[in-house]
């Protein structure tokens, strides 16, 4: 898991070295024209997810504490975080498109839709992840193992977030 | 279990690493009879190809792009590190098989399904992709340049499934390697073929997430039309070149390294010699795999980037020959003063050698950014990397499936007609590419369709060069079925192979041959010492097998029976 983030970590850093490179052989940035992201309510998004970060952890542990019962509910609340990150999102998504940013419009359209798209079928797939680790969490069939690894892929998809925020909607 | 679940469902580690390598040939004879057109074309221009029919300058595009490709991306990296790794790996460790073999045989569905992704983008309207393997935009953004509308997404999608392919397969190499070694199989005790491949994997899924974020990029480009790579739009051509060739230069080491360990172990078997300098091997491999993380630039030179950075990219490219030059001074090391049998994966081993050496003489031509302005998409270029792949994926090939042809099988090849194969291969590979060189050093450009269109092209001096290699390619590809025959006739033979017909050490020798599933009916239950204990002088026989209960002589405190005076004395005495 931990060699399939590192991959993941380039794949990241590539779009972002691509998203720097256009951004500085662009004069006026974000080009004329373009519709702002919504700052303020991203940042609260962002406190979402962070916190859904930081529910997991304390998720793990209290699984590693012996607190099972505790644990599955630490691990509820985080993805229902998740899911209120994800839900935020589209409603942006939609709202930017509503705006006139689409993919097309211009690169700063293209490189919005397509980084933080990205990163949110990263959310997704590693969201999963959890809701059937969730699953499978009072049965015979969790494993510690499979858990940690959802964990860090879950931190890693926590972690680069805030990057992508400072990088894409605060410049 | 039935025929589906044995050969074409199984986890068995081995059986997906002959899945790999049969897909691979098939996929090498695509790319084989790719070259053997577009070079019919080249030396007889507008000719009707036998077999083939007119060659179009849309159909000599599509050839050449999908000839690089699939040699590349569908052949090296298939033999050299999927099936050689997956079937090696466990053997050698002594483990049952991978540690996730349902993720092993969904890595090898996934190639297949890339596989055939691209061979099905060969028939659609205008022909599978013609915008050459590196896929520079704007050619290969826009359907309007590169004329294959549906080839190039085709292409882009199937390559960026393969990569899916190869990152499980590579995830799974190295969770193996660090976690399923036999009992005593201490880090510098693994056979060095093992390290090559799996610090191949290291790279190669270091470098891939740049790659694949390109590839969506530039799939967005063309089929919804964004503008990362289009300046009209705000986008920059040049980031596609940067982000390929990130991936693409550590993609040449992770095709080289796992070729040069082959190349260790049957030196080091064949030599009868203890690997020279274990820990030097070791080292230069992890030196050249940072270091080609530095040097993407030097493809570039001329393709408008600062000559300052085009400097410093010199300065890392010929930094890199330095670990390679010594890879081959410890191979030449290894032979030195050993008792050296000529067999057929010895000749393949050595010839990996020396070809491999022009090709890394002729590149530091090219690294260094003055020359390569002139030489820079020559034939000079294309003979330079030729001589390096054909090494590692051919050669490479060859001196592993020989070497190891007895395990896989449990039969052996024909050793005269192996020798027959190998000098019909090697003396018209050098006839291919040493006119090559000559052209591209004359001024001769890659991707040309038609040389008689330029004048100061088409002289009979210039024709007669690629008259040779031309007529050497066919020589060449015909004694292939030299090979092909060797191969049937010795699975036909009802002679089988024994445990260790080479007298090697590594634990894969002491499995039947072929191995079953599971490998060992008990796995080894302890390694003694490392895996290159040849002729040692305390021991009658010449060879030390690394689960042969004993002491390890690399022990600083295992004490040495023998002393070079000894004889000497005992001689003395008696007279």
């Amino acid at each position: 898991m931990i060699m399939f983030v590192m991959s993941e970590m380039m794949f990241f850093g590539a779009l972002i070295s691509a998203f720097l490179i256009v951004k500085s052989g662009n004069i006026m940035w974000p080009p004329p024209g373009q519709p702002r992201l919504p700052i303020g309510l991203t940042a609260v998004n962002t406190l979402f997810l962070v916190g859904s970060g930081v529910l997991v952890y304390l998720s793990n542990k209290s699984l590693s504490r012996g607190d099972k019962v505790g644990a599955k509910k630490l691990l509820r609340y985080a993805i229902i975080c998740a899911l209120i990150f994800l839900g935020i999102q589209g409603y942006e998504w939609v709202s930017m498109l509503q705006h006139g940013l689409s993919m097309t419009s211009s690169t700063y359209g293209s490189f919005f839709f397509m980084i933080i798209g990205c990163h949110g079928l990263h959310v997704l797939g590693a969201l999963l992840f959890l809701i059937s680790v969730y699953r499978k969490f009072s049965t015979e069939a969790f494993r510690p193992e499979s858990y940690w690894g959802g964990q860090v892929f879950w931190y890693f998809v926590v972690g680069v977030w805030p990057v992508l925020y400072v990088l894409v909607y605060l410049s | 279990m039935s025929f589906w679940e044995k050969y074409v469902f199984s986890t068995d580690h081995k059986v997906i690493g002959l899945q790999y390598m049969f897909t691979g040939l098939f996929m090498a004879a695509i790319g084989g009879f790719f070259v053997y057109v577009f070079r019919m074309q080249l030396a007889f221009p507008g000719i009707s190809v036998p077999g083939y029919g007119e060659v179009t300058p849309l159909a000599y595009n599509s050839l050449v792009t999908n000839h690089g490709t699939i040699m590349i991306f569908w052949f090296a990296m298939p033999v050299l590190i999927a099936a050689f790794g997956n079937i090696l790996i466990p053997l050698m460790i002594g483990c049952d098989d991978m540690v996730f073999p349902r993720i092993n045989r969904l890595s090898f569905q996934i190639f297949l399904l890339s596989a055939i992704i691209l061979i099905a983008s060969f028939f659609v309207p205008n022909g599978g992709f013609g915008g050459a393997w590196t896929s520079y935009p704007p050619l290969s953004a826009n359907a309007e340049y590169n004329a294959t509308p549906l080839g190039a997404p085709m292409w882009l999608i199937a390559v960026a499934l393969e990569f899916v392919a190869f990152l499980l397969g590579g995830i799974n190499f190295i969770t193996t390697l660090m976690n399923a070694r036999a009992p005593g199989m201490t880090m510098y005790r693994i056979p060095i073929v093992l390290w090559m491949i799996v610090i191949a994997s290291i790279l190669f899924m270091c470098s891939v997430g740049p790659l694949i974020a390109g590839a969506v990029m530039l799939l967005f480009d063309q089929t919804l039309g964004t503008s990362f790579y289009n300046p009209a739009g705000g986008g920059d051509p040049l980031l596609w070149q940067h982000l390929f060739w990130f991936f693409g230069h550590p993609e040449v080491y992770v095709v080289l390294l796992p070729a040069m360990g082959i190349v260790a172990e049957i030196m080091a078997t064949m030599a009868r010699k203890k690997l020279f300098g274990y820990k030097t091997i070791l080292y230069s491999v992890i030196a050249t795999g940072i270091l080609s993380f530095v040097v993407w630039a030097h493809h570039q030179f001329i393709a408008g980037i600062d000559p300052r950075m085009a400097n410093l990219f010199t300065v890392t490219t010929l930094l890199i020959s330095v670990p390679i030059a010594e890879l081959c001074f410890v191979y030449i090391a290894t032979l030195y003063g050993g008792s050296i049998t000529f067999n057929t994966p010895m000749l393949w081993a050595l010839s990996f050698m020396v070809e491999f050496l022009i090709g890394g003489i002729t590149g530091i031509f090219l690294g260094a950014s003055g020359v390569d302005i002139f030489f820079h998409d020559t034939y000079f270029v294309v003979a330079h990397f030729h001589y390096t792949f054909v090494p590692i994926a051919i050669i490479g090939f060859y001196a592993g499936i020989t070497y190891w042809f007895p395990k896989i099988f449990g039969k052996m090849l024909s050793d005269r007609l192996g020798k027959i194969h190998f000098w019909g291969t090697i003396i018209p590979f050098n006839f291919i590419f040493i006119p090559l060189f000559l052209l591209g050093a004359a001024g001769q450009h890659r991707r040309i369709w038609d040389f008689s269109n330029y004048s100061d092209l088409a002289t009979p001096e210039f024709f007669n060069l690629r008259v040779i290699a031309t007529v050497s390619l066919i020589v060449m590809i015909s004694f292939q079925f030299v090979f092909l025959f060797n191969f049937i006739k010795s699975l036909r033979s009802k002679e089988k192979a024994p445990k260790n017909p080479w007298d090697a050490n590594t634990l894969e020798w002491t499995a039947d041959s072929p191995p079953p599933h599971g490998n060992w009916p008990e796995l080894p239950e302890k390694v003694y010492r490392g895996p290159y204990e040849f002729s040692h002088p305390d021991r009658e026989s010449d060879f030390w097998p690394q689960d042969e209960p004993g002491p390890d002589p690399d022990d600083p405190d295992y004490k040495s029976g023998y002393s070079p005076d000894s004889d000497i004395e005992s001689s003395s005495t008696k007279a």
